[in-house]
């Protein structure tokens, strides 16, 4: 070998070489391809939208089944009649609000900085839809999602989704065999903001009490599902006042 | 006209049985527990580490003689983390919801001592072409025994084979269900694939027992 690699001075060069040029490779591949990935997450957001307002292609499949990315814009403006930003007392329209980013904005509320709150407004066969977002911690790391809720406070759908909950566990948070079972709760207890839980021993496996403001958790997913159910209950709290000024009953 | 000599072939196949790096050298326990509670991403899991430990084999014998050995455990990191980081970002851009079925693997691949302990033990002494069989061979040999526990764990523990249910409804209690049978709900917890996995080495032993340690 020409050269000794037992050295000092070759081991801190070796390693100084391989941080910059790893480190330039993933910078140059992250960056070069940050269009194309931010136009996969806008597209995305809107079928997660949809999903959880029941515009999907879920029909005759087992699974969740999204619009088509090639289609989802189209049938995005379709639906979605009205997007609304909630900023203290103001309310304000704006196209472009689905693309507000929860976490930011709740870490904003954390430090007691100005936040922004999301409404999206959408309309399918004459009926409205109220479709907010969602965002909490699961097991590992975040979770979020959307709920559509009607003038009654009925959830029409959920969509839930989650970065690094265990597969096989957890993860099936944004199965369909979870997520289905939300359609038909009321949030609403008593005439208060009740949310909706995710327990055990709910002895209701295929759901059919809707009076109860809870659905079954998933078997070995505990955390996930408590995560789940702070989640919610949490976000919701953030659009209590507007939630009541829709609230028709 | 043989593809591979016996030597090589010999790479591929030790894995696969005599030397599997789970149950027999009881390496990537960790993941195997994690995430085998489904058939699929048993499968998921199994293709991804074949592919990083193929290119990760490669990687490293060809650097094999400029790493200085005193922290050549940082380097293999390295190079694993950059790969599994390069395949994410590319699916992200290409294939988006591929990326998100594989996006909870990234740190159970990172971590996979499987990936390193065949870094370290073959890679950084042998040439390329063996070090990307030997590579090929241990993740099969891994990736076989994450798809048996991951069999038995989802069909005793949900009646479900890549999500579809193969034994009836629990619910609505038909097929197997309509006459008393139920889900074993243990099967989907960790402490089962430690069970099934212990049921493999003690099936294996048992055809085989030059595998057997005398003490």
């Amino acid at each position: 070998m020409a050269f000794n690699t037992e050295k000092n001075l070759y081991t801190v060069l070796f390693a100084a070489l391989m941080v910059v040029v790893v480190g330039s490779i993933l910078a140059y591949l992250a960056s070069g391809l940050k269009p194309l990935i931010k136009e996969n997450e806008r597209f995305e957001k809107q079928q997660n939208i949809l999903y959880a307002m029941g515009v999907n292609d879920n029909e005759g499949t087992g699974s969740v089944s999204f619009i088509p990315t090639d289609r989802v814009e189209e049938v995005f403006t379709s639906y979605i009649k009205e997007q609304l930003v909630i900023s203290g007392d103001q309310i304000t329209e704006d196209d472009q609000a689905y693309l507000i980013d929860m976490k930011k904005q709740l870490a904003a509320r954390k430090k007691g900085q100005a936040f922004k709150l999301p409404v999206y407004i959408g309309e399918k066969e004459g009926k409205k839809f109220y479709i907010l977002p969602m965002y909490g911690k699961g097991l590992w790391d975040a979770i979020w999602g959307f709920i559509a809720l009607d003038e009654n406070m009925i959830v029409q759908g959920v969509y839930f989704d989650h970065k690094a909950e265990t597969p096989g566990l957890g993860a099936n948070i944004k199965e369909r065999f979870f997520m289905d079972d939300f359609e038909g709760e009321s949030i609403m207890e008593d005439g208060r903001l009740a949310g909706i839980k995710v327990i055990k021993g709910n002895n209701d496996p295929a759901n059919t009490d809707k009076e109860d403001n809870a659905v079954d958790a998933l078997a070995g997913a505990t955390i996930t599902g408590n995560g789940v159910t702070s989640m919610i209950s949490e976000s919701l709290n953030l659009y209590k006042d507007y939630l009541e000024s829709v609230r028709s009953n | 006209m043989a593809l591979l000599t016996k030597k090589d072939a010999n790479l591929i196949i030790d894995p696969l049985a005599d030397n599997n790096p789970i149950t027999i050298q009881v390496l990537g326990i960790c993941s195997a527990l994690a995430i085998t509670a489904e058939l699929k991403a048993s499968v998921v899991m199994a293709i991804s580490v074949i592919f990083v430990m193929g290119v990760g084999n490669v990687v490293i014998s060809l650097m094999r003689n400029i790493i200085p050995s005193k922290i050549r455990i940082i380097v293999q990191l390295v190079v694993i983390a950059a790969l599994v980081i390069v395949v994410d970002q590319v699916l992200k851009a290409f294939a988006y919801e591929l990326s998100k079925t594989l996006a909870v693997f990234v740190g159970l691949i990172i971590t996979n001592c499987i990936i390193m302990g065949r870094f370290e033990a073959f890679a950084l002494g042998n040439g390329p072409w063996r070090s990307f069989l030997d590579g090929i061979g241990n993740a099969l040999g891994y990736g076989v025994i994450l798809i048996i526990v991951g069999f038995f764990r989802e069909l005793l523990g949900s009646g479900t084979l890549f999500g579809y249910p193969v034994l009836g409804d629990p619910i609505t209690k038909t097929g197997l269900y309509s006459i008393g049978y139920e889900n074993n709900g243990f099967m989907i917890l960790p402490p089962a694939a430690l069970i099934v996995v212990g049921i493999l080495i003690w099936v294996q032993r048992s055809r085989n027992t030059a595998l057997i340690e005398e003490n």
